[in-house]
């Protein structure tokens, strides 16, 4: 019981902060917060190395493979590209307009 | 103890990392070290555990790593929906593979029921994002058709997968032998993967940001689940950061298209709400675009209108008497793969000593402020971007409106008329500038189904037709 209620504790207080941080965000930066947001939920990364741990049998290897293969695939990814769109941004010019 | 701190501090470098994205120099630093924090995250699990099979574990991530990094530098910025809904779906699928892993590979450590219920949870959550990501990426991406497709009965469909989900879970929560868990949970899997794909087939078009936003926050939440599961703060704390603002960017969404949740996803498309356009306009509508279509790439034969100059030596004079422009992008310009082609001419206009602004509605594009990374890749100056709440008040004192590829977020219909499906939806005010050009490649109506009495505004010029070239013909004839 103590357990539930402090988890969802854990879960109450990072929502709330997420909300608040994340309604500041202005609409411009919104498609990279979300391949960000996209990135960090693949922190079940975690999860997926923890079945390696302990005595894995091959149930729990093989799934465990494609679970972190999947997480992976999706942190980095997220990250990356999250990256390249930032860098995309520019103000005012070094470019010249009108060849 | 030592966890918790270490936990702590990983979640207060996210933190911080989330509270710099306020403008892009700052959110590509938030951004790196979000990506720090989650590499610490991993870094420790690794030392603090000893690791069975490492070499299946290497490769693993390797794989991973490699085809994410691969698709990420290569995606084009009007793919960035396609991909984030496939990187979405990943997530469920590590989601899911953990929870079951949980459930079924530890029956023998007799799970305590709350990571028991929480793991059935995060299975049936990380299943329905996969598939309906996995629908939502392959419609975006073009591979599936696009339109909302709508089964006999889907809401009846819908509810009768719903229950048998919950009498899955009911059953694998009652069942005490490892197998009977097993094929139970497998079962729960199939289930719930109909159901994302049930669920998403029905949202189409204009409506899939809704869609996207509301995945991220399920992809949070299965994340969470799947931490609760496995007793691991960090899961919590991120799935729980992720779920917020999926949550928020879904409001966001339905706030700019005056809709709610629950019209979006029962599939009714605005165009079912009210029938607007009659097929009998629609057919007349087709008709003159077909044929501005066939004549707009002939500059050596003007067409001859007996009333009026022809559209496109009227758009040039337009342009060149204005002083003020604002550009209204849709998602039409994309298509027309017209972005390069708009930056470039508001780019001579602004060299020609005119105010040049975008003004950019919060649902253009595919997924939350899409428009604003499409033309961050053409390279435009994001000081020239205005948001709607801001540029609207200015539409009256400018001289000329561009719209290109845009139709329902510049349709007066939502504030003049009322009953229709876009009423009360936010515009951006094109009608109200002086002279209104629209490069749109038809004049049929948008997603809504609601004709734009825009078109038929005296002051309004027509370029029907290809945007690209239609733009790249008004920057030659400006010279």
């Amino acid at each position: 019981m103590l357990d539930l209620l402090l988890m969802l504790a854990v879960f109450a207080a990072a929502f709330a902060t997420g909300y608040v941080l994340i309604s500041r965000v202005p609409a411009m930066l919104h498609t990279p917060l979300m391949s960000m947001t996209n990135a960090i939920s693949a922190v079940t990364i975690l999860g997926a190395l923890l079945l390696f741990t302990g005595h894995a049998r091959t149930m729990e290897k093989t799934l465990g493979a494609a679970a972190l293969a999947a997480a992976a695939f999706n942190l980095v990814g997220g990250f990356v590209i999250t990256d390249r769109m930032l860098g995309l941004f520019r103000k005012k010019g070094s470019t010249d307009p009108g060849e | 103890m030592g966890q918790l701190l270490v936990d702590l501090g990983v979640s207060l470098i996210l933190v911080l990392g989330i509270s710099q994205f306020r403008t892009p120099r700052g959110a590509r630093t938030g951004n790196l070290t979000a990506a720090f924090a989650l590499a610490c995250a991993v870094a420790i699990v690794l030392a603090r555990h000893s690791v069975a099979a490492l070499p299946v574990m290497l490769v693993a991530g390797a794989a991973g790593i490699a085809t994410g990094c691969a698709m990420a530098l290569r995606v084009r910025m009007i793919q960035i929906p396609a991909m984030v809904a496939f990187q979405h779906g990943m997530g469920g699928v590590a989601a899911f593979l953990v929870s079951f892993v949980e459930l079924v590979g530890q029956t023998g450590r007799s799970l305590s029921s709350l990571s028991e219920v929480s793991a059935l949870l995060g299975l049936c959550v990380g299943t329905a994002t996969f598939s309906g990501s996995m629908v939502a990426s392959g419609k975006l991406a073009g591979r599936i058709r696009q339109t909302p497709v709508i089964l006999a009965g889907h809401n009846v469909v819908l509810a009768a997968l719903s229950i048998g989900c919950v009498l899955l879970m009911l059953a694998a929560g009652l069942a005490d032998r490892a197998a009977v868990v097993a094929a139970v949970s497998a079962t729960l899997f199939v289930v719930a993967a109909a159901w994302g794909v049930v669920f998403s087939v029905r949202i189409g078009g204009a409506d899939m940001p809704v869609l996207i936003s509301f995945l991220n926050a399920t992809a949070g939440l299965a994340a969470a689940l799947c931490g609760v599961a496995i007793r691991n703060q960090l899961l919590i704390v991120c799935g729980a950061t992720v779920a917020a603002s999926g949550s928020i960017l879904t409001h966001v969404m339905c706030r700019a298209m005056n809709r709610s949740l629950t019209n979006v996803f029962a599939g009714l498309r605005p165009a079912d709400a009210g029938l607007e356009a009659g097929p009998a306009t629609r057919a007349e509508a087709i008709t003159p675009s077909r044929t501005c279509l066939e004549n707009s790439p002939l500059p050596a034969e003007p067409l001859v209108q007996p009333e009026t100059m022809d559209p496109f030596s009227r758009a040039i004079e337009a342009v060149r008497s204005a002083q003020s422009v604002i550009i209204v992008p849709g998602y039409g310009m994309a298509l027309a793969d017209a972005q390069e082609t708009t930056v470039r001419l508001a780019e001579r206009l602004a060299s020609m000593g005119k105010s040049v602004l975008f003004a950019i509605h919060p649902v253009a594009g595919r997924m939350p402020g899409h428009m604003h990374v499409l033309l961050a890749e053409a390279e435009v100056d994001y000081g020239m971007i205005r948001e709607l709440k801001d540029v609207n008040p200015q539409f009256a004192q400018t001289d000329l409106a561009l719209i290109v590829g845009a139709c329902d977020v510049v349709n007066p219909a939502a504030i003049e008329s009322q009953g229709t499906p876009i009423s009360g939806m936010p515009i951006l005010l094109a009608h109200e500038a002086g002279t209104v050009i629209v490069c749109n490649l038809d004049d049929r109506p948008g997603y809504s189904g609601v004709e734009n009495p825009l078109y038929r505004q005296p002051r309004t010029i027509l370029l029907l037709g290809d945007a690209k070239e239609t733009l790249a013909r008004l920057f030659r004839d400006l010279v």
